[in-house]
């Protein structure tokens, strides 16, 4: 096991820059995902640390080694490709012992640690089944087999999960992380999904357009997002334009037309220096829709109109007018939802929101 | 009539116009051609229908057309090894290149754009004792006299090679191209270099690829007759230069009939035998 540090690291492919200047580190034996859209350059990433691409900048660290000029072969990494590159003309067993074999463990010894390994993927008996033989599913658990039984100091997942189909993907993500967190080996798992990020991780990286927005908990960046993409990356968000009248060590206080003064606690403010423009982050199931004149304790509300109801069932999402513009709300259904034109009370509590600096006008 | 038996026939009433083809242009002159086999040529020169075994006799017991025959097998061997070993590189090197590996197939097609006769022929530019390597010799003074290096059995395999290795380069290269690159990725990063990569996954993921190319070499390389006729000596003379012989020269029919029959019949085994092996790298393919 080993932590992996990219410092100052760059990517250009010809006169394109996939990767911007990124540092990271990712602790030893930590479960970090690596999170963007389509193209911001996680697998490019992902790959570097694999050494399957050269760095055009830049130091890679892996437990504490520099290991630029290390090629992949003697780098000890366990790496599970999207589309699982199981080899089609060995068996499951040949498959898994690949890396054995590269590795001088006895002969005798090979047999004993593929079925252990088949056995912590839960495919115990399929050792003799080519991979064409074999579902989607189990496929990546073979590769996934395949990846751990080296012992590798690192794992790298480059969406491991994509290729299946809903159900499935969510009982392999539990079990993709209960295999983790018995071997305890430090992780990179690349995905573009918010929900598999947010559940499976230590530690999420967001990315867009090659550069890291944030890196941080779960919690930190789905609740507290340095910037307006991961805001809008993670979940729906409402951004709205607000003023900064006061910023003090316990916080800030936001005008915020037309639902007045919001005050923000400190640790949801780190990002505005000054008073003056700003912008509030409210989540979308953090906007309660109330029937008209109701008014909790604690809730700054205004009233606005139901413009469109999307009824998901356990929940429904609404989209209201507030003068001359749209917000989100997702609320869970209590009764009956609201109808599509209805006059509501819309709020929220102070404490939920996040402030981030506004563009001067 | 059931859903099963629609679609057990559904197959062959798609292949029929095929068959149809197969059987009036290669079945039915191919009977002619046995029956021809047993007839004999008298003195007059006219043939005489009946149910001789003179033809097979001959065919099957003088050594001279023994001999030609290991020297053609022999041969087309040869150059099918070569175009192997020439063919693999190129393929690879086709089937990895990013971006312009729409032009190497055109170039890799390119040849067949001039007649293969004229292709042949060429070589007597390059070759023949004012040809163009004698010239550039003479010239450098490296040598004082034209060398003599037409008309052997090297010149029929460089020919043959030349002929047939863009065959091979192409079936090689669509069984490359299928292969998922990120599988050499994958043994690299279990511990395998470049090359034990390539000899582990890449190399037999392309077996067939390989088989298919080699079986075609093989089989156009035996039956040829013009590469020995415009390369080749008195003494290179190859199995299918026999049946053209008796047919167009000597105008012996039956005898021909009988010698291209003795042909098909090896390479026909051959081809047997060797698709058993094919056969099994089929399958893995169809693995993969
Ligand atoms: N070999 C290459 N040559 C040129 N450009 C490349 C190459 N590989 C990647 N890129 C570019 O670099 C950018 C980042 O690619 P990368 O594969 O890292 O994206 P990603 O975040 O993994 O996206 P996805 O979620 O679609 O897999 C993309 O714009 C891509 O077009
Ligand atoms: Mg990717």
């Amino acid at each position: 096991m080993s932590s992996v540090i990219l410092r100052n690291v760059v990517k250009r492919f010809h006169k394109f820059t996939a990767v911007h200047k990124t540092s990271l580190e990712i602790p030893d034996g930590a479960f970090v995902t690596l999170l963007g859209p389509s193209g911001c350059g996680k697998t490019t990433n992902l790959r570097m640390i694999a050494g399957l691409l050269d760095p055009s900048e830049g130091e890679i660290l892996i437990g504490g080694k520099a290991v630029n000029n290390v090629p992949i072969h003697k780098r000890n990494l366990g790496i599970v490709f999207q589309n699982y590159a199981l080899f089609p003309h060995k068996t499951v067993a040949e498959n898994v012992a690949f890396g054995l074999k590269y590795r001088n463990v006895p002969k005798a010894e090979i047999a004993g640690r593929v079925q252990k390994a088949l056995d912590l993927v839960q495919l115990p008996h399929v050792g003799a089944r080519y991979p064409k033989a074999l579902s989607g599913g189990q496929q990546q658990r073979i590769a996934l087999a395949r990846a751990i039984v080296i012992e590798p100091d690192v794992l790298l997942l480059d969406e491991p999960l994509s290729a299946l189909d809903a159900n499935l993907r969510e009982d392999m993500r539990v079990e993709l992380k209960r295999i983790q967190d018995q071997i305890g080996v430090t992780t990179v798992f690349v995905t573009h999904d918010q929900s598999e990020a947010l559940a499976m991780s230590d530690s999420i990286v967001v990315m867009s357009a090659g550069r890291v927005e944030q890196m941080g908990s779960p919690d930190e960046v789905y609740n507290n997002p340095a910037s307006e993409f991961v805001a809008n990356f993670l979940g729906a968000s409402n951004i709205l334009p607000a003023q900064c009248s006061t910023r003090g060590a316990d916080g800030a206080v936001l005008e915020l037309a037309p639902f007045g003064k919001v005050p923000i606690p400190a640790e949801k403010a780190q990002r505005l220096s000054d008073a003056g423009p700003a912008k509030l982050v409210l989540r979308a199931e953090k906007l309660q829709v109330l029937p008209q004149g109701a008014a909790p304790e604690g809730v700054i509300t205004t009233p606005a109109t139901v413009e469109t109801v999307d009824y998901q069932g356990q929940t429904v999402r609404y989209f209201l007018r507030l003068g001359d513009r749209q917000l989100q709300a997702i609320n869970m259904i209590d009764d009956k939802p609201f109808e599509e034109g209805a006059a509501v009370q819309i709020g929220f509590r102070p404490k939920d929101c996040s402030a981030l600096p506004g563009e001067a006008e | 009539m059931s859903v099963e038996a629609r679609e057990a026939r559904q197959p062959w009433i798609l292949l029929s116009p095929a068959l149809t083809a197969v059987a009036l242009l290669l079945i039915v002159p191919l009977c002619f051609i046995v029956v021809y086999s047993f007839w004999l040529r008298t003195a007059t020169g006219a043939d005489q229908p009946g149910f001789f075994l003179d033809n097979w006799a001959e065919a099957l017991t003088d050594p001279f057309y023994r001999d030609i025959l290991i020297n053609t097998l022999k041969i087309a061997a040869i150059t099918t090894l070569v175009c192997a070993l020439m063919g693999y590189p190129s393929a690879y090197f086709i089937a990895r290149s990013n971006g312009n590996k729409a032009i190497l197939l055109l170039l890799l097609m390119l040849p067949f754009w001039i007649s293969y006769i004229i292709r042949t022929m060429s070589w007597i530019n390059i070759l023949g004792v004012s040809g163009a390597l004698n010239s550039f010799l003479l010239w450098t003074g490296i040598i004082s006299e034209p060398l003599q290096m037409l008309y052997n059995q090297a010149t029929v395999i460089l020919g043959l090679v030349h002929f047939l290795l863009p065959f091979m380069i192409l079936n090689i290269f669509v069984s490359l191209d299928g292969i998922d690159v990120t599988l050499e990725d994958a043994a690299n990063s279990l511990g395998a270099t470049r090359w034990e990569s390539f000899l582990q996954v890449t190399l037999p993921l392309s077996l067939p690829g390989l088989a298919a190319g080699g079986l075609l070499c093989f089989v156009l390389g035996a039956g040829t007759y013009i590469t020995p006729l415009v390369l080749g000596g008195p003494r290179d003379a190859m199995f299918a230069n026999l049946v053209f012989e008796a047919i167009i020269t000597q105008l012996n029919w039956p005898l021909g009939s009988a010698l291209s029959l003795m042909l098909l019949v090896v390479l026909g085994l051959l081809v047997a035998i060797y698709n058993r092996y094919l056969g099994m790298a089929q399958l893995m393919k169809g693995l993969g």
